[in-house]
């Protein structure tokens, strides 16, 4: 007598997942799509000043090798108060590095939700979607949705007026920092 | 029973907003529950208030209250859920309601163009002539196909 051979469940797959702060608000990012964390004290040596009008979130490019990465204010990005950030996540395969306050611990998701489409405005790029973790509802954060190819293309000619007093005074951590509300 | 009364007669759920009470097609309500908590998080999309967990979906709460009455709510004694369709798909919606909901059957009229758009008809009930509402006009959602949706790999992986 023959038996079924037994029907494997589909693997449960999972993601790491790092859960930061940003002015007291929770978000997910994946841990793959996060290339380094730094200090904002670390970077500010390589920092220089940028200003683009009308794209208040950005105020600082950072120099790594032949790259520029642009540090945008999660606070300001997702309409939050402001407060004073601490580290940056630098965004693997984005220009993005990322100035937020800090990371609240790692963990795991094992679903990730799409978000509801009555959020039908510019969350949808915000986010990959909405996990449940610890009976929380939790954002994951896309990468790519914290700058537009026109607001890339606006950066790259945007002048950058504190570059050679920035790098000459290297230790000015308050470069990056954010002035609190 | 006269068999020519019910011929266009439908079930509907009559909820109150403050004063007033509505009237939604009982086959576009999931169910009825009571408030628990409500996950902020940020967006741009006005009326959309956060979304609660409810058996394994994240909902959405829309509160309608401004658009219909002109006022939010200061108390909320339940969600109602409603299946709000987006195109070929469909999903929960969350609406805060004052009070209790009453199932009933009646006849309805249809909305007219003077009608705003989240009126789908009229019904009679009790002496009062009451609007049904028509949750995909209601309650906010993509204009047109989604185009700016990002691609969830791991949506519904558990299942």
């Amino acid at each position: 007598m023959q038996f079924p051979a037994p029907s494997k469940s589909p693997a449960l797959r999972t993601e790491q997942i790092i859960l930061f702060r940003v002015s007291g608000q929770l978000f997910a990012v994946s841990s793959g799509s996060v290339q380094e964390v730094r200090s904002v004290d670390s970077l500010a040596g390589s920092a220089a000043e940028i200003t683009a009008p009308g794209l208040k979130k950005v105020r600082h490019i950072v120099r790594r090798g032949d790259k520029s990465l642009f540090v945008v204010n999660a606070a300001l990005h997702f309409g939050l108060p402001v407060t004073s950030g601490l580290l940056v996540f630098v965004l693997r395969r984005t220009r993005t590095a990322l100035l937020i306050d800090g990371i609240e611990k790692m963990s795991t998701m094992t679903r990730l939700q799409a978000l509801p489409q009555a959020f039908c405005n510019e969350e949808r790029t915000w986010y990959r979607g909405v996990t449940a973790l610890d009976q929380n509802v939790i954002p994951v954060v896309n990468p790519e949705g914290f700058l537009t190819s026109e607001e890339i293309a606006l950066l790259e000619h945007s002048p950058t007026p504190g570059a050679s007093s920035v790098k000459a005074a290297g230790s000015s951590i308050g470069s990056i920092h954010e002035p609190a509300e | 029973m006269n068999p020519r009364n019910d011929l266009g007669s439908q079930s509907f759920v009559l909820l109150r907003l403050g004063d007033r009470r509505f009237a939604m097609v009982a086959s576009q309500i999931a169910e009825l529950v009571a408030p628990s908590r409500v996950f902020r998080f940020p967006h741009r999309t006005e009326s959309v208030e956060g979304v609660i967990l409810r058996r394994g979906r994240i909902v959405p709460v829309c509160d309608v209250s401004e658009k219909l009455i002109g006022k939010n709510l200061l108390t909320r004694r339940f969600y109602l859920i409603a299946v709000r369709n987006y195109g070929a798909k469909s999903e929960w919606v969350a609406l805060p309601v004052t009070g209790e909901c009453e199932l009933i059957a009646a006849e309805m009229s249809p909305a007219t163009e003077a009608d705003a758009p989240y009126v789908a008809g009229w019904i009679s009930h009790d002496g009062n002539v009451i609007e049904v509402l028509n949750i995909d006009a209601l309650t906010p959602g993509p204009v047109s196909a989604p185009s700016v949706c990002v691609p969830l790999e791991m949506q519904e992986a558990a299942t």
